[in-house]
C-alpha cells in the first residue's frame, strides 16, 4: 500500500497543480476529455508547418514550424494537425480556430476531398466577419496542404451538418481548394551511426519552406 | 439600378463589439448614406431592408435578381481588422461549387439558383477592383486589391455583385466609423459610376 501511494501520489499532485494553475473554460475542459490525443504506431516526430495569425499583421497568416508526432496515415495525420492547430497557437492573439473548438471527425474521400467536422464552437466562437472567417478556413487548408499529401479540397461541417455559413458570412456549402506543398520528408532526428539522416520507411511529410499567406 | 444590401438585421445583429456597436446598425447607416451618393451619380437605388427587418440570404438575392441589369453591393462591418479600413470581396473562380454547363443552365434562359453568380464572376471582380482602388486611395491601410472569398450572400445573385466590409465593431465608439462613412460612400459611388459605363455597354 505504501509503495502504491509513493508511486501514484507524485503524479496525482502534478495533475492537481496542472488543473489549479491553468484556468480553463468548461468547453476547454470538455475538449481535453473529448479531444483524445491521436497516437498511432507510425507516429514520427517531424517539423510541421502550421498557419496561425501573424504576430505583426493580424489580418494575415504566418507559417510557424513546430515539432509534432505525426502519423504516416493521412487521415490520422490530418487529425493530429488540426488538433494542434486548435490547441498550440504560439500566443492567444495568433489563434485562428477558437480554443473551445473540438475536431469531431476527419475523413478523406478517394477524390482528395478532406472533410473536417467540428463542434458548434467553431461557428459560435469565431469572430463574425468575412475576413476573420476566411482566415479560419485558410488556416485549416494551408496547414493541411503543407503537411499532408493527397488532400485537394476541403469541406467543413459543423456537428456533422452542412452549415450555411461559418459565422454569418463565409459560405460553407462548397469546397475550399487545398494547395498541396508537402514533399517527402525526414523526421526531426533520425541518424545513423555515421551521423547521416535517413528517411524512415514510413516517410512522414516535410513541411514546405515557410511562406506568408497574406490577406 | 444598384441594389444595396445592409447585412443582417432584426435579431441577427451580425458582429457585435463590446461597446455595443452592431454590424446591422452600422451597415444600415452606411447604406443610407451610400444611397444618397449613388443617386447623386444618377443611379437608381433599392435597399434590401429599410429598417431593422432581417430578410434571408435568398430574399435579398431575389430583390437583386428581380431587377434587370442591376449591380449588387452587400455592406458588412467586421469584428476585426485595422480600424477604418475597407476590404472589397467578390466570389472566387476556383473553389466555387463544381458546375457543368448543364448545371448552370439546365434549360435555355434559366440559371440554377445556387450558381446564379457564376456567369458574373469576371464583372464582379472588375467592380470589386474599381471600388477597392477608391478605398485604398481614400482610407489609409485599406488593401489595393480586392479579395476573392466565398461570401454566402454573393453566391445566389445573378448580377455583378460585391461585398464591402468595414473594420470594425470592436471600437470604443462609433465616431470613427461615422467619420469615414461619407468618404466610403463617395468612393463607392464613383467606382460604381465608372463600372456602370462598362456594364451597361455590355448589357445592351
Amino acid at each position: 500500500m505504501v509503495l502504491f501511494g509513493l508511486i501514484t501520489l507524485p503524479s496525482l499532485r502534478q495533475a492537481i497543480q496542472r488543473i489549479s494553475g491553468n484556468p480553463r473554460t468548461e468547453e476547454q475542459a470538455r475538449r481535453d476529455v473529448m479531444q483524445i490525443p491521436i497516437s498511432t504506431p507510425t507516429d514520427v516526430k517531424v517539423k510541421a508547418q502550421m498557419y496561425w495569425l501573424s504576430a505583426t499583421s493580424p489580418a494575415a497568416l504566418e507559417a510557424t514550424t513546430i515539432e509534432l508526432p505525426l502519423s504516416a496515415d493521412p487521415v490520422e495525420r490530418s487529425k493530429q494537425l488540426l488538433i494542434a492547430l486548435i490547441a498550440d497557437a504560439p500566443t492567444p492573439n495568433q489563434r485562428t480556430l477558437p480554443a473551445d473548438a473540438i475536431l469531431l471527425a476527419f475523413y478523406l474521400q478517394p477524390d482528395g476531398t478532406g472533410v473536417a467536422d467540428f463542434s458548434d464552437a467553431l461557428s459560435a466562437e469565431t469572430p463574425s466577419g468575412i475576413l476573420s472567417e476566411q482566415l479560419v478556413v485558410d488556416s485549416i487548408a494551408q496547414t493541411l496542404g503543407a503537411n499532408v499529401n493527397g488532400i485537394r479540397q476541403l469541406k467543413i461541417l459543423i456537428h456533422g451538418q452542412e452549415a450555411e455559413t461559418l459565422a454569418g458570412h463565409l459560405d460553407l456549402s462548397g469546397l475550399f481548394p487545398v494547395s498541396s506543398s508537402a514533399p517527402a520528408a525526414v523526421p526531426v532526428s533520425q541518424t545513423l551511426g555515421t551521423g547521416q539522416t535517413k528517411p524512415s520507411a514510413l516517410s512522414p511529410m516535410l513541411p514546405a519552406p515557410a511562406k506568408q499567406a497574406a490577406h | 439600378m444598384v441594389v444595396l444590401d445592409p447585412a443582417h438585421g432584426g435579431a441577427d445583429q451580425g458582429a457585435r463589439g463590446s461597446s455595443g456597436i452592431t454590424e446591422s446598425d452600422v451597415a444600415l447607416s452606411f447604406a443610407r448614406l451610400l444611397r444618397i451618393s449613388l443617386e447623386a451619380q444618377g443611379l437608381h437605388v433599392l435597399l434590401t431592408r429599410q429598417a431593422n427587418e432581417d430578410p434571408s440570404f435568398d430574399e435579398r438575392s431575389k430583390t437583386a435578381n428581380a431587377q434587370r441589369g442591376a449591380i449588387f453591393i452587400t455592406l458588412h462591418v467586421s469584428s476585426t481588422g485595422p480600424a477604418g479600413t475597407v476590404r472589397v470581396y467578390s466570389l472566387p473562380q476556383e473553389g466555387a461549387p463544381a458546375v457543368t454547363a448543364a448545371s448552370i443552365a439546365p434549360r435555355p434562359g434559366l440559371v440554377r439558383w445556387d450558381h446564379a453568380q457564376q456567369g458574373y464572376l469576371d464583372l464582379s471582380r472588375r467592380l470589386a477592383e474599381l471600388i477597392q482602388i477608391q478605398m485604398a486611395q481614400r482610407l489609409r491601410g485599406s488593401p489595393e486589391t480586392p479579395i476573392a472569398v466565398a461570401v454566402r450572400q454573393l453566391r445566389t445573385v445573378a448580377a455583378p455583385a460585391v461585398a464591402i466590409e468595414v473594420s470594425s465593431v470592436s471600437l470604443r465608439d462609433r465616431a470613427p466609423l461615422d467619420k469615414i462613412a461619407p468618404v466610403l460612400a463617395d468612393g463607392v459611388a464613383r467606382a460604381v459610376a465608372a463600372f456602370r459605363l462598362v456594364y451597361e455597354a455590355g448589357v445592351k
